[in-house]
């Protein structure tokens, strides 16, 4: 193992009940890593999340997390997962979900004054670094999407994590408060050296801070650095049939071919 | 004619009215009240009772708020009616009855639906079959009407010493049991999917949650009854949760609720000759319409607030990276034409 490697899949597949959702995928993750994973619905994004938590076994191949095989409740990796159960009714302050992700796995916290100061200053500092302290009292159901990804950030951090697994936080966001999450996600790698795993559905609004990508689609995967395989050829060889990538004016991608296109029919 | 009934029908309430709040029965000095009161066995067994039930019922309250259980209370109440039918069918203490199909029932719920959030088809799936077999021990058994009045509306002052000892020694090891998991069942309820990235049993404490309801729920029903069991099972949390944030507060604060009404209900219920359930029930209604209705009554008095100024929207980049700015139309704001989209 590489020192500094965070992960590392070799020919990796998984599958669920004999079906294969994606094969042959090897890539190798290092500190302080900002990794994209994009990728069609269903294509098995949040399935490459679960296996790294050790939820989900692989079919075949080899997969490595922090030098050793998944497991279930790995201290070291920070996870948001796309749904959660917090809505509109959830009269809770977000201090609280904060401090669960430092202590909540634990039977009986804060046993001693030490416990609590330590778990105080996790919360704390958790919520400063996603510039939530503001936020601290203000209850769960009345906060905008925007707050309420930056206290789930902060719940992922409370524990300081090295692996950092964001499932689709930028649903549900308007382009500006995307960027603004983007930007925040890319300084907190930048600063905590945490290696990060972003789900998206669009690239574009991640496309200059990222070090790496993970595509995956048609059951198969294609890693690397987004110059390398956010181009024509590689998405063309990835889906199988003609795809390209088209550059607007200000660097942004379009994709074309890979999913069900509209067809002018005067073509 | 139907003005003259309505109008016998109000004189009645209003005597009824005037009979029972303005010339209560009650001395209005309290501790000589309760002094009288507790020289009765039965009305010690009522209070010794009902405290231990709204203990219980007030901390499991918050968890099935929270979990959004409310459906799951109902529907064990109901299959602890069966499960007393059954008993008393086979010769059985009711509240055995109760207590095993409550538990069986609430592990294979916990059990079928593994999401907390969506049980509601098993959770339908269980009581109906439940309830399939309380109607079958009611066809067996012809003679139990009483009974079966007191467990579908509950009847505290009926309690026994043994039923209050017996009371106390499965709810203490529940509350030990909620205390000791607690912190891991708020995170859990709070946000399943990242408690069982962590390491966490979901399912393990899915099913400690309704052992822990079925308990209370059991316990609940001989105060309050089946059909009435949300007056202790949800609605002292319901009332908590909207007046505050911090999770243990909201727990103190419905035990309190819970408590207050039980005791206020079993006080009341001493004077009068209606049953000690219609009480407490309309006084946890009666604290839940207020809560619900102060903040929209408050809306209404305070005048509306000055609209928020609009802060101009700043002309940024769409995105970051660059700082291709669209060259604006003479005349125009210069904002570029991406800003415009809704923020």
């Amino acid at each position: 193992m590489l020192s500094g490697e965070v992960a590392r899949a070799d020919h990796l597949e998984v599958g669920y009940r004999g079906q294969p959702v994606w094969s042959d995928a090897s890539f190798s993750i290092r500190r302080g890593e900002f990794v994209a994973v994009i990728g069609p619905n269903g294509a098995g994004k949040t399935t490459l999340f679960r296996l790294l938590l050790g939820l989900v076994r692989p079919v075949a191949g080899d997969l490595r997390v922090f030098g050793a095989p998944p497991r279930r409740g790995n201290p070291k990796i920070g996870y948001v997962p796309q749904s959660h159960a917090v809505d509109r009714e959830t009269n809770v302050e977000a201090v609280q979900l904060v401090r669960l992700g430092y202590s909540g796995n634990r039977w009986i916290p804060n046993l001693t004054p030490g416990m609590f100061r330590a778990e105080q200053e996790a919360t704390e500092e958790a919520l400063r670094s996603v510039g939530a302290t503001e936020l601290a009292r203000k209850s769960l159901g009345a906060m905008s999407g925007g707050e309420l990804q930056r206290i789930f950030l902060a719940e992922a951090l409370a524990s300081r994590p090295e692996l950092l697994l964001l499932d689709e936080p930028l649903a549900n966001l308007d382009i500006r408060r995307a960027i603004e999450l983007v930007e925040l996600v890319h300084g907190l790698v930048r600063k905590r050296n945490v290696a990060t795993l972003l789900v998206a559905h669009d690239i574009n609004p991640l496309i200059r801070c990222l070090d790496k990508v993970i595509y995956i689609a048609n059951g198969r995967v294609a890693t690397g650095l987004p110059s390398q395989v956010l181009t024509t050829e590689s998405l063309t060889e990835l889906y199988g049939v003609p795809v390209e990538v088209l550059r607007d004016s200000r660097g942004n991608l379009v994709i074309v071919g890979g999913e069900d296109v509209h067809k002018d029919p005067d073509a | 004619m139907t003005s003259a009934r309505a109008s016998v029908g109000w004189s009645l309430l209003w005597s009824w009215l005037h009979l029972h709040l303005i010339w209560t029965w009650w001395s209005w000095n309290l501790p000589a009240d309760l002094q009288l009161m507790l020289e009765y066995p039965f009305m010690r067994g009522a209070f010794e009772g009902g405290t231990i039930v709204a203990v219980v019922a007030g901390v499991v309250s918050y968890l099935v708020v929270l979990r959004r259980s409310s459906f799951a209370a109902h529907a064990l109440g109901h299959v602890g009616f069966s499960g007393a039918a059954g008993a008393v069918l086979f010769g059985v203490n009711p509240f055995f009855g109760l207590l095993a199909f409550t538990t069986v029932s609430g592990t294979g719920i916990a059990l079928l639906g593994k999401k907390a959030t969506h049980r509601d088809v098993e959770i339908g799936t269980v009581l109906a079959f439940m309830l399939g077999l309380g109607l079958l021990f009611l066809a067996f058994y012809n003679g139990f009407a009483t009974e079966a009045y007191s467990i579908l509306f509950g009847d505290i002052v009926a309690v026994t010493t043994s039923q209050v000892w017996f009371t106390l020694e499965v709810s203490v090891p529940v509350l030990i049991l909620l205390g000791w998991v607690y912190r891991q069942l708020l995170f859990a309820s709070l946000d399943e999917e990242v408690a069982e990235a962590k390491g966490m049993h979901t399912v393990l404490l899915g099913v400690i949650f309704m052992l822990a309801l079925a308990v209370a729920i059991s316990v609940a029903v001989t105060v309050v009854g089946v059909l009435l069991i949300f007056a202790l099972a949800v609605t002292p949390a319901a009332i908590a949760v909207r007046l505050v944030k911090r999770p243990l507060y909201a727990v103190l604060l419905s035990v309190g609720i819970a408590l207050f009404a039980t005791w206020a209900g079993i006080f009341i219920a001493f004077y009068e000759t209606e049953p000690t359930s219609f009480f407490i029930v309309t006084i946890v209604f009666v604290m839940y319409v207020i809560v619900r209705a102060t903040p929209a009554v408050a809306g209404l008095l305070t005048p509306a607030a000055p609209p928020v100024a609009r802060t101009k929207p700043q002309p940024v980049a769409p995105y970051p990276h660059t700082d291709l700015r669209f060259p604006a139309p003479a005349g125009a704001p210069a904002v570029p034409p991406a800003d415009s989209e809704p923020t």
